[in-house]
């Protein structure tokens, strides 16, 4: 039987692999929206599971907020990805260094 | 091994396939679709988590609006991608090592005897014919979380206002009107007359 160690091992991984994703495309930005997009899969694949193996309701709820907040974050994002190629005619993160960080 | 588990397994490769493609192919666009894929396969398993409406909603918002989103910007900016996977290699062994690392650390707790094993967590039983997903997250969300919803509704508002406010741009040469100074003209910037002496018709 599928116990809930299955699926918090499922998320787990699919986490890492998104970790990993954020160091392999340290360059690209539209990858790095893409790997957190993933992390955020991976949380909400643990609420949804917490709440199936609780009874509970109020997890698939956080999910919906999490899922909010994650569309909210993307359109941010993308817009701001635009005006950057806008004005740099690039996305690469190592050419970004006008902060001098 | 009954249906359950192994519709569970099945998708779950697809996902974690979808996801290390996710962060290995060169094309951006190849990329958006594998996450298409990923999403798709994490609201299939949310379908084995009873939680259709949110699995539903992963497919409707997702896969159909913010991945939509992402291929668009993909394929609007002419990227050049070989600069961008630079270091690929060199990162490689570093990126691997600690998600390595992580997911050892995140096993070692998850696996660890009992702790979220179905003596902790016991197994639920399917819910019953007729029960409508929808309607008990529904009861919770307009219950509890009231507040917070219509917080969630004013992110968006932000986030819409955010999005078209940063790439909103002012192109020169336009035609553009203006409102206040057509309301604020007075006759005499319009009009001119003119005072002269009548004049003969001509040809009479």
């Amino acid at each position: 039987m599928l116990t809930l160690t299955h699926f918090l091992t499922l998320a787990a991984l699919l986490f890492s692999l998104s970790v990993t994703g954020i160091f392999l495309n340290r360059k690209n930005v539209i990858i790095l929206l893409m790997c957190i997009e993933l992390m955020l899969l991976a949380v909400n694949m643990n609420f949804v599971a917490f709440s199936r193996f609780l009874g509970n309701m109020d997890g698939q709820v956080f999910v919906f907020f999490i899922l909010t907040v994650a569309a909210a974050e993307a359109a941010i994002g993308l817009a701001i990805l635009v005006v950057l190629f806008r004005n740099r005619q690039t996305i690469n993160v190592a050419e970004l260094d006008d902060l001098k960080g | 091994m009954p249906i359950y588990e192994i519709v569970f397994y099945l998708f779950s490769l697809v996902m974690l396939t979808g996801a290390v493609m996710v962060i290995t192919v060169r094309n951006p666009v190849y990329a958006a679709l594998s996450l298409v894929l990923t999403f798709f396969s994490a609201a299939a398993i949310w379908m084995l988590l009873e939680a259709e409406f949110l699995a539903i909603v992963l497919v409707v918002v997702y896969v159909g609006a913010v991945m939509v989103l992402f291929l668009f910007v993909v394929m609007m900016l002419d990227i050049n991608v070989a600069p961008l996977k630079e270091g690929f290699i060199r990162y490689l062994p570093a990126g691997v090592l600690v998600a390595l690392l992580m997911a050892a650390e995140l096993l070692v707790v998850l696996w660890s005897k009992g702790r979220f094993e179905a003596g902790a967590y016991p197994i639920q039983a399917p819910n019953p014919e007729g029960f409508s997903n929808t309607k008990a997250v529904g009861e919770v969300l307009f219950n509890n979380y009231l507040l917070a919803f219509e917080v969630a509704g004013v992110i968006l508002l932000v986030a819409i206002i955010a999005a078209v406010a940063l790439t909103l741009r002012q192109r020169s040469g336009g035609h553009r009107q203006n409102p206040s100074l057509q309301v604020r003209v007075r006759p005499d910037e319009r009009v001119r007359l003119v005072k002269m002496k009548p004049e003969p018709r001509q040809g009479s």
